[in-house]
C-alpha cells in the first residue's frame, strides 16, 4: 500500500503537490524542481494535460517521479480517451505501480492549444469512478474478466466555491459513494467558505478525507483574472488589496497561502499545493502554515 | 419523421413515486405513426397505470407535441386534469417531452426512447433538441436534456467549469447542468441529482427504424393514410 494511501486512510494530514509536464520531452529541469521538495510532500500530483494543452503525459511522467522514490497521484481526465483508452490506461498504471488515482472530468479542449481537436467526453468522473471500480474487482466495464486486478486508490475533485453549491454537493456524494476515497478542492481563497462548504459535506454524510487546494497569488492582476475567468476561485477584495499594498509581494503572497492553509486546516484532512512554477518557495508556505 | 420506440414499462413506472397522479399525453404526428404515441398507445398507457393503482387524471392525443403553441392552446382546455396530475407522461420523442415540460411546473416523465431522426431534423423545430441516444433519460434531468445542452454531454452533474452559470466553453451560453439544477428544484425533484446514470450504450444512437419505413421523410402521413383505408 503507498504511503499517501496509509496516511490518508488513518486520517493523518497530507500534503500534495501539482507537477505539471512540460510541453515536450525535456523533462529532467520539471524533476530536478520536484527533487528539491520531495521530502516536504506525501505525493505529487500529476496534471494530465492541463487546460487541454499538449503535453507529456502524466502516466509517463508520474512513472518517472515514482523512479526518484516519491509518491504520486496519477490525473486522469475525460476529454482524451474513450472507455477503451481510459481502462488501458489505468491497467497501466497500476502494472508501473502507481496506485493514487484522481478521476477527472477535463476542461473542454478549445480552451487549450489544439481548439480544433474532437472532444471524447466519453465518461464523466462518476462513470470513470465506476470504472476503477469495477477494475479493481477484477472486472472490465462490461463485466469481462481480467487477468490480474488492478489495486487503484481513487480519488475525486470538490469545488467548494461553486455557485450554487447544493447540486457540487448531490455530485461529491455520489462520487463518494462511487468509490473516492479522498477529495481535493480547487483553489481557496476564502476560508470561512470553504469551512462552510466541509460543513455542508460532513450534513450530506460525505466523510471521505478532503485536500484544500492552495495556489500562491503571483500578483493582483492574477487574482483579478482569476476573478473573471476560473471557476469557484473566488479571491476576496481584502486579499487583492493587501496583495496590492505589500512592500514585497512574493512575500505576502506566501504568507497568504500559508495563512489559507493554518485557517482551514482543523477542518479538512490535507492540503493540495498548486505552485503553478513556484516550486521554490514551497517550504516557505509550508513553513508559515506551521504544518510540517 | 422522428422515429421513437416505447420503453420498457419496469422503467416507465420506476420514474412514478408511489400514489402518483399522471396525465398521459401523445403525439399524434411522428409518435402516432412510429406506433408509440397515438390514441392506442395513449390508452394502452392509461389503462395499465389504472390497473396498477396510479391514478390517470386524463389523457389527450396532441397533434405535434413538438409545436409549444399548440401544446399550449390545446392543453389550456385540460387545464383542470392537469392541475390535479403531479405529472405528465409523454409518449412521444425526446423533442416533444422538452417542449411540453417548458410550458408547465410539474415533471414531465419521457415514456419513449428516440431512436432515429430518420434523416429528417423535426417537424416544429424549435431551440429543443435530442441526440437520438436510443435511451432517454430526460425523467432525471427535469425534462432538460444533458447531452444536448452540457457541451461535453456530462450525464452525472456539472464539469465545475461553469463562471456565473456561463459554460467554459462558449461566453453566453448557459452551463446545462445549472438550468437542470434550477428545473428540478422547481418542480421539487432535487432527489433526482443522486441518481447515477451510466455510461451511454453508443451503439443505440441514431439507430435506424424499420427497413420498410425508413426510405421516406413522409411515411407519417403514408402511415396515417393506410390506416384509414
Amino acid at each position: 500500500m503507498s504511503g499517501f494511501r496509509k496516511k490518508i486512510s488513518r486520517g493523518e494530514l497530507v500534503v500534495t503537490c501539482e507537477a505539471g509536464p512540460p510541453k515536450g520531452t525535456n523533462i529532467e529541469k520539471t524533476l530536478v524542481e520536484l527533487d528539491a521538495i520531495g521530502d516536504l510532500i506525501d505525493a505529487f500530483n500529476v496534471t494530465d494535460q492541463q487546460s487541454s494543452v499538449m503535453r507529456v503525459g502524466s502516466l509517463a511522467v508520474s512513472h518517472r517521479i515514482k523512479e526518484m522514490g516519491y509518491e504520486t497521484v496519477y490525473q486522469v481526465t475525460c476529454r482524451d480517451r474513450n472507455r477503451i483508452a481510459l481502462q488501458s490506461d489505468l491497467l497501466s498504471a497500476d502494472v508501473l505501480g502507481l496506485e493514487n488515482v484522481l478521476a477527472l472530468t477535463g476542461d473542454y479542449t478549445t480552451l487549450g492549444d489544439h481548439p480544433h481537436a474532437k472532444p471524447v467526453f466519453d465518461l464523466d468522473s462518476p462513470q470513470l469512478l465506476a470504472a476503477i471500480e469495477d477494475l479493481n474487482s477484477g472486472r472490465d466495464m462490461e463485466g469481462n474478466e481480467l487477468k490480474g486486478a488492478t489495486n487503484l486508490f481513487p480519488g475525486a475533485a470538490v469545488n467548494p466555491g461553486a455557485d450554487p453549491l447544493e447540486p457540487q454537493v448531490y455530485k461529491t456524494k455520489m462520487k463518494a459513494n462511487l468509490g473516492a476515497k479522498f477529495f481535493q478542492s480547487q483553489a481557496v481563497y476564502d476560508p470561512e467558505l470553504f469551512i462552510n462548504f466541509m460543513k455542508e459535506l460532513r450534513r450530506a454524510e460525505v466523510t471521505e478525507p478532503v485536500l484544500v487546494g492552495v495556489l500562491p497569488l503571483k500578483s493582483p492582476g492574477m487574482a483579478k483574472f482569476m476573478n473573471e475567468n476560473i471557476a469557484g476561485a473566488y479571491v476576496p477584495g481584502e486579499v487583492i488589496e493587501e496583495l496590492e499594498r505589500a512592500a514585497n509581494p512574493v512575500e505576502k503572497s506566501l504568507e497568504i497561502s500559508g495563512r489559507i492553509i493554518e485557517e482551514t486546516m482543523s477542518h479538512c484532512e490535507g492540503v493540495h499545493l498548486m505552485p503553478m512554477g513556484w516550486e521554490r518557495h514551497v517550504p516557505k508556505i509550508l513553513e508559515i502554515s506551521g504544518i510540517n | 419523421m422522428i422515429y421513437s420506440e416505447q420503453k420498457p414499462w419496469e422503467e416507465i413506472t420506476s420514474y412514478l413515486r408511489r400514489g402518483e397522479k399522471v396525465f398521459v399525453l401523445g403525439c399524434g404526428g411522428c409518435a402516432a405513426a412510429s406506433g408509440s404515441g397515438g390514441e392506442e398507445q395513449v390508452g394502452d398507457l392509461s389503462r395499465r397505470l389504472t390497473e396498477e393503482d396510479w391514478i390517470v387524471t386524463g389523457t389527450r392525443v396532441i397533434e405535434l407535441l413538438c409545436n409549444k403553441g399548440l401544446v399550449g392552446i390545446r392543453l389550456a382546455r385540460k387545464s383542470n386534469q392537469i392541475e390535479e396530475a403531479d405529472s405528465i407522461l409523454c409518449a412521444c420523442c425526446g423533442i416533444g417531452v422538452q417542449a411540453v415540460s417548458k410550458l408547465v411546473d410539474i415533471q414531465v416523465h419521457p415514456a419513449n426512447d428516440t431512436v432515429s431522426m430518420g434523416y429528417f431534423h423535426g417537424t416544429w423545430p424549435s431551440e429543443e433538441s435530442c441526440e437520438r441516444c436510443g435511451e432517454c433519460l430526460l425523467d432525471y434531468t427535469g425534462g432538460l436534456c444533458p447531452l444536448t445542452l452540457c457541451a461535453k454531454g456530462l450525464l452525472n452533474g456539472a464539469c465545475g467549469g461553469s463562471h456565473d452559470g456561463e459554460c467554459e466553453v462558449e461566453p453566453g451560453r448557459p452551463c446545462g447542468w445549472e438550468l437542470i439544477y434550477k428545473r428540478l428544484k422547481e418542480v421539487d425533484r432535487l432527489d433526482l441529482l443522486s441518481t447515477y446514470n451510466d455510461p451511454k450504450p453508443r451503439e443505440k444512437y441514431e439507430g435506424e427504424p424499420d427497413m420498410d419505413r425508413r426510405n421516406s421523410l413522409f411515411w407519417a402521413i403514408e402511415a396515417e393514410e393506410e390506416w384509414e383505408r
